[in-house]
């Protein structure tokens, strides 16, 4: 397993070299989405504490990490983590309000959607932040601005977040934290009679992932060089955000990426060949027909499976 | 500020409020059964409005008469995405409940935009340009309608539900599911008409609010989180909080346009469930265990 991992990443780290841009572009979307998915599974997969509303903090992240460079001239390197923590400071708030009397199961779910549409709202009408059309970031190609001529550097920098996200999960999967936050997901009633203090827990995990989701919000931002509202803080970059590792098997180490590896290069395939010749939509049904088939046919996701399926074969060669 | 503004934004607020009510019913009646959260609800609503309007254009039937049929037509389409997606997934995580659910709105959502296109439409009734005056402010007619129907079909819900042995065996499983079984009730049934029900609500809420509010396929989400909105308000799985969270939150919606600006409108709602959350954070009438 150890030397299968090794391996995959380097094979990963050489691959720019021999894909095309298409290709380049692709990965970058894989990487990053992966990203998004292992930081959401931290609150969402582990604490099962299933947040809907994870672009507000992308929006969060990615809309003060260029405030800060236009306005300040500060560098999105040093901005990037300004924008994690003011996403972990909303990520904080919402937690607060959802965990705060043991609210769980679907009144978290439904909090944290009502959480990105205000945000998407608020944004959307002040003026300072470009209101509806949103702010645009002229190209430089200046390293110092996150901005970089050739693409290789975005495959890197979104590999480098995606293994990031996935030590931080992995570390706190081995840690006691990760055991309490099974323990919450599983019963958190019983949890709670054992002594584990469910809101503090849930907390954390919330914290953690919101800072990773609002690092990563600079990165989109950067290399899409606009941001608009309902892009950024809209409902489809939230259903993006979850449906990723929660294919691939939500609270499980490589769930996020399997999920990424797997949905990215179909949604981008489909909208490719199905969204064009004015078949408005097409794309996105497929989508919704993929989705229903992963619930009822691998309804514990497609990691588990995997694991499975790997195990009984290497049984079988033994 | 003017005094009959806000007469008016009151008065409007309160009657858009019905169609609200209905909607969230019909949420909170599917979430309390059966424990699942719809996100398809609000794209089922924009098929019901786009039925009215195919039955308006094509076959000159005003919605206020065919929400009936609207109203069937979505029990069916409720009936067979319980019975064909959801009840193969009841007992499965949470997450893949959502995952099933975000599936069937997708693919609601966009073949609407297929059928129908992307552009804003609006479905004519003779009523939508008639208007009362009572004293200084007006009363929109088509709302007034829209507003009594869809109370008179919330209250026929709750009779339903309260009177009836199928009402009574409904309100039965989504109490104690486990309980149901063991006196021999046929859950499997209830899932199905709950969730027919459910749908019907927001067929007949699609077709009456058609002729006041423009639509297209990508209203659906925004009437899906705006009847989340209203049942946290309410307090999940709560009927009568689902009907006085809809009147709540479109007054406060109406109010908002009045005293801000109508693009702000769904910040005094969603300040309203901030403030119900830090207060009373189950809900107006919601029990604690949600």
């Amino acid at each position: 397993m150890k030397w299968a991992l090794a391996g995959g990443v380097v094979a990963l780290v050489a691959l720019p070299a021999v894909l095309s841009s298409y290709a380049l572009t692709l990965f970058i979307l894989i990487f990053f989405y992966g990203f998004l998915g292992q930081a959401w599974n931290i609150v969402g997969g582990y604490a099962g504490q299933l947040s809907a509303g994870h672009a507000a903090f992308v929006g969060v992240g990615g809309y003060t990490a260029t405030m800060l460079s236009i306005e300040l001239g500060l560098t999105p390197w040093v901005g990037m983590l300004v924008g994690g923590a003011l996403a972990a400071l909303l990520g904080a708030i919402i937690g607060y309000l959802g965990f705060r009397f043991g609210l769980r199961g679907f009144y978290f779910v439904l909090l944290t959607v009502a959480f990105a549409e205000i945000c998407r709202v608020a944004v959307s009408n002040i003026d300072a932040l470009g209101g509806p059309l949103g702010l645009y970031i002229t190209f430089t190609g200046n390293p110092r601005q996150f901005q970089f001529q050739d693409g290789r550097v975005y495959y890197y920098i979104a590999l480098a977040l995606m293994l990031l996200a996935t030590l931080i999960a992995w570390a706190i999967e081995r840690r006691r934290f990760g055991v309490y936050l099974a323990a919450i997901r599983e019963d958190e009633a019983a949890a709670e009679a054992l002594g584990v203090n469910a809101f503090k827990y849930k907390m954390l995990a919330m914290v953690v992932s919101s800072f990773l989701t609002g690092v990563g919000g600079t990165f989109y931002a950067f290399y899409l060089f606009s941001l608009q509202p309902n892009t950024l803080f809209g409902i489809p970059l939230s259903v993006e955000i979850i449906i990723r590792p929660i294919v691939g098997g939500a609270g499980t180490l490589f769930g996020p990426i399997l999920g990424s590896f797997i949905l990215t290069p179909l949604a981008e395939i489909s909208r490719r060949y199905l969204g064009q010749g004015g078949l408005y939509g097409a794309h996105l049904i497929a989508y919704g027909v993929l989705l229903i088939g992963v619930v009822l046919f691998l309804p514990e996701g497609a990691y588990p499976r995997l694991r499975r399926a790997l195990a009984r074969r290497a049984g079988a060669t033994r | 500020m003017d005094l009959t503004l806000v007469m008016q934004g009151v008065l409007s607020g309160l009657l858009f409020g019905g169609v609200y009510s209905l909607m969230a019913v019909g949420l909170t009646l599917i979430f309390g059964v059966m424990r699942v959260v719809n996100f398809a609800h609000g794209d089922m609503m924009v098929w019901g409005m786009y039925l009215a309007y195919m039955l308006a254009t094509r076959a000159g039937v005003d919605p206020y008469v065919s929400f009936l049929v609207c109203a069937a037509a979505l029990f069916a389409l409720g009936l067979l995405v319980q019975r064909g997606l959801v009840d193969r997934i009841v007992d499965a995580p949470h997450e893949m409940q959502i995952l099933l659910m975000l599936g069937v709105a997708l693919v609601l959502e966009n073949v609407a935009l297929l059928a129908f296109g992307p552009e804003p439409t609006r479905v004519r009734s003779p009523l939508a340009s008639a208007t009362l005056w009572l004293g200084p402010v007006f009363v929109d007619v088509a709302r007034l309608v829209t507003f009594l129907v869809a109370v008179t079909l919330t209250s026929a819900l709750g009779a339903f539900l309260y009177r009836t042995d199928l009402g009574r065996t409904i309100r039965a499983a989504a109490d104690n599911t486990y309980g149901a079984l063991v006196i021999g009730t046929d859950v499997r049934r209830v899932y199905a008409v709950a969730f027919g029900v459910g749908a019907a609500c927001v067929g007949a809420a699609g077709a009456l609010v058609s002729p006041i509010l423009p639509f297209q396929p990508s209203t659906g989400l925004s009437l899906s989180v705006a009847s989340f909105n209203i049942v946290i308000i309410g307090g999940m799985g709560s009927l009568l909080g689902a009907f006085v969270g809809g009147l709540l939150v479109s007054l406060a919606e109406s109010l908002g346009a009045v005293f801000l600006k109508p693009s702000l409108k769904e910040l005094f709602s969603f300040s309203l469930l901030i403030v119900i959350l830090l207060f009373r954070p189950a809900g107006l009438f919601g029990r604690r265990s949600a």
